[in-house]
């Protein structure tokens, strides 16, 4: 054997103990995802049934179901992204076409990025000490947890998101086209909104679809702004149940029944996920092929 | 062959400076653009050919960094004077870029959307007006029965046509061309070419490019730029079979550039 083979021999059998290591580490790592989707699968459609979707949130020892809940978190969701979207939409495109290598649009969106890792607990204790009491104090106690609070907080998530797809998607658009619209004449403010974010649709609209898969299992935020109803609430201005914070309840309780219906409502929260992310791939993958 | 000297002024550049970022890349430029005729800008990369184009429709203003100085008369009056009106101008002046940007729209309203911010149309005059627009950008025949589809699904020398063709909807006086074949195949490339010809008889034309066999054969004069300078501004056959200075020579000969 000469120098050139085990040469040879030793970078081969290198190569091999690397792609061990990581093929291992590949498999470790999905062996836990894989884990908690089965457990979720399993208990999840053990405890799925029609009365999920029908009936309210049960005391323990009696049938129910998390109809309230999945009310209160859709209610809160489309508030939330009716608040957020539009301010995050027209942040995003502040910071792309009017202020793209500015000091001001720098820092902006640095803050943006800090938003975006907030803890989202944080935010939800903001809306608490700025917004529920003094409402409390104000209304004399009227008004306190609600569901317009727990909306509010959950906005506060989907702006981060909003502002930085937004952002991320214009500044991808050629410069070629900005420049082909001034040329006609068209003023900015319609390029803008016309031409640009039309053909930045696909990902903008993306970015609002994760905003909503963010929001969606949320609990933290929800826990002292929204606070939780054992009843049917369409009342913006008092407290509002919702998915992850029922299941946090009765997750922690000792009832089986309740486990159930935490497991059943776990699974629903994360195929409901799972659907919005294939949706957003499917929507930016129509859109390349075109 | 009537020289420059007895032909209409279209544009007229008078001492022209422009600067990126304090940067000087254009030094005091002086130069009668003739109306009607095809002027064709050489000059090796980085020479500002690209630049003075540029200022003829202040597209540069979009950029913070960017000034130019001195004075561009487009019929007479000075285009980079502040009061003159950026719309007004835009309207004048149109310019097609090197890579065919189509708008996310139909072809139609690729036309349209532009001549609907500065004209009421009717429906029917709208109609007209498109279906003129892309008869001038020799695109008519090949669209006549997909305007309503995505300009997307164009090839690249059609969408490069449909440029031009929103841009003449505008009915405007001077046309800029910043090196429009270079993204195209030589079949396209042709086309174009033989449009521009045709161009002339309507628009003055102002066409940058790379590639001197294009500027020899469809522009009537043409101009050298050099480091930022305006070396020599003739007749077309002139300047390529007897130019009066050295360094067009060399750069047409093939020495440098």
């Amino acid at each position: 054997m000469n120098d050139h083979e085990r040469l040879y021999r030793v970078r081969r059998l290198k190569n091999r103990i690397a792609m061990a290591l990581s093929c291992g580490a590949t498999l470790f790592g999905l062996l836990w995802l894989v884990w908690i989707l089965i457990t979720t699968l399993i208990n999840g459609f053990k405890a799925l049934n029609l009365a999920l979707f029908t009936q309210m949130t049960p005391p323990p020892g009696t049938e129910g179901g998390l109809a309230n809940a999945f009310y209160g978190s859709a209610l809160m969701s489309v508030l939330a992204l009716l608040i957020g979207t539009p301010i995050g939409l027209a942040a995003g495109i502040w910071l792309a076409e009017f202020a793209r290598h500015s000091k001001l649009g720098n820092t902006v969106r640095f803050i943006n990025d800090i938003l975006l890792s907030a803890p989202s607990i944080v935010l939800g204790l903001f809306i608490y000490t700025a917004v529920i009491l003094p409402l409390n104090h104000l209304t004399n106690h009227l008004v306190g947890f609600s569901a317009f609070a727990g909306a509010l907080a959950l906005a506060l998530l989907v702006i981060p998101v909003v502002v930085r797809t937004t952002d991320e998607m214009l500044q991808l658009q050629p410069s070629t086209m900005r420049e082909a619209a001034l040329a006609l004449g068209v003023p900015q403010w319609k390029l803008t909104l016309q031409i640009v974010l039309r053909a930045a649709k696909a990902g903008v609209v993306t970015g609002v679809l994760l905003a909503l898969a963010r929001i969606t299992g949320e609990t933290a935020p929800l826990l002292f702004t929204a606070f939780g109803n054992q009843f049917w609430s369409s009342n913006l201005l008092k407290p509002i149940a919702s998915v992850p914070v029922v299941i946090f309840q009765y997750a922690m309780s000792p009832f089986d029944d309740w486990h159930a219906i935490a497991w059943a409502g776990a699974l629903v929260l994360t195929l409901f996920v799972l659907c919005l992310s294939l949706l957003s791939r499917l929507i930016l993958l129509r859109n390349r092929s075109h | 062959m009537t020289s420059l000297a007895q032909e209409r002024t279209k544009i007229r550049v008078r001492n022209l400076e422009f600067f990126y970022d304090q940067q000087r890349s254009l030094k005091s430029i002086d130069m009668d653009i003739p109306e009607k005729r095809v002027t064709a800008i050489i000059g090796p990369s980085g020479c500002g050919k690209s630049t003075l184009l540029r200022v003829f429709n202040r597209i540069y203003a979009m950029y913070p960094k960017q000034e130019a100085k001195g004075e561009v008369l487009l019929n007479g009056e000075n285009i980079l004077a502040p009061s003159y009106s950026m719309n007004r101008l835009r309207s004048h002046v149109g310019m097609v870029f090197q890579k065919p940007v189509p708008f996310p729209m139909s072809i139609y309203d690729n036309i349209a959307y532009a001549v609907r911010h500065h004209e009421k149309l009717g429906r029917r005059e709208m109609d007209d007006r498109v279906e003129q627009a892309l008869h001038g950008a020799a695109l008519w025949g090949e669209v006549k029965d997909k305007l309503k589809q995505s300009a997307q699904s164009l090839s690249g020398g059609q969408q490069q046509r449909l440029c031009i063709a929103r841009t003449i909807a505008l009915k405007p006086q001077v046309l800029l061309l910043d090196e429009p074949t270079s993204a195209l195949d030589p079949i396209s490339t042709g086309r174009i070419e033989q449009l521009i010809t045709e161009l002339k008889e309507q628009f003055t034309v102002i066409i940058v490019t790379h590639n001197m066999q294009q500027a020899a054969r469809c522009s009537d004069y043409t101009a050298f730029m050099f480091m930022g300078e305006l070396i020599e501004h003739g007749d077309t056959d002139t300047l390529f079979t007897n130019p009066a200075k050295s360094q067009t020579e060399d750069y047409i000969t093939g020495r440098f550039g």
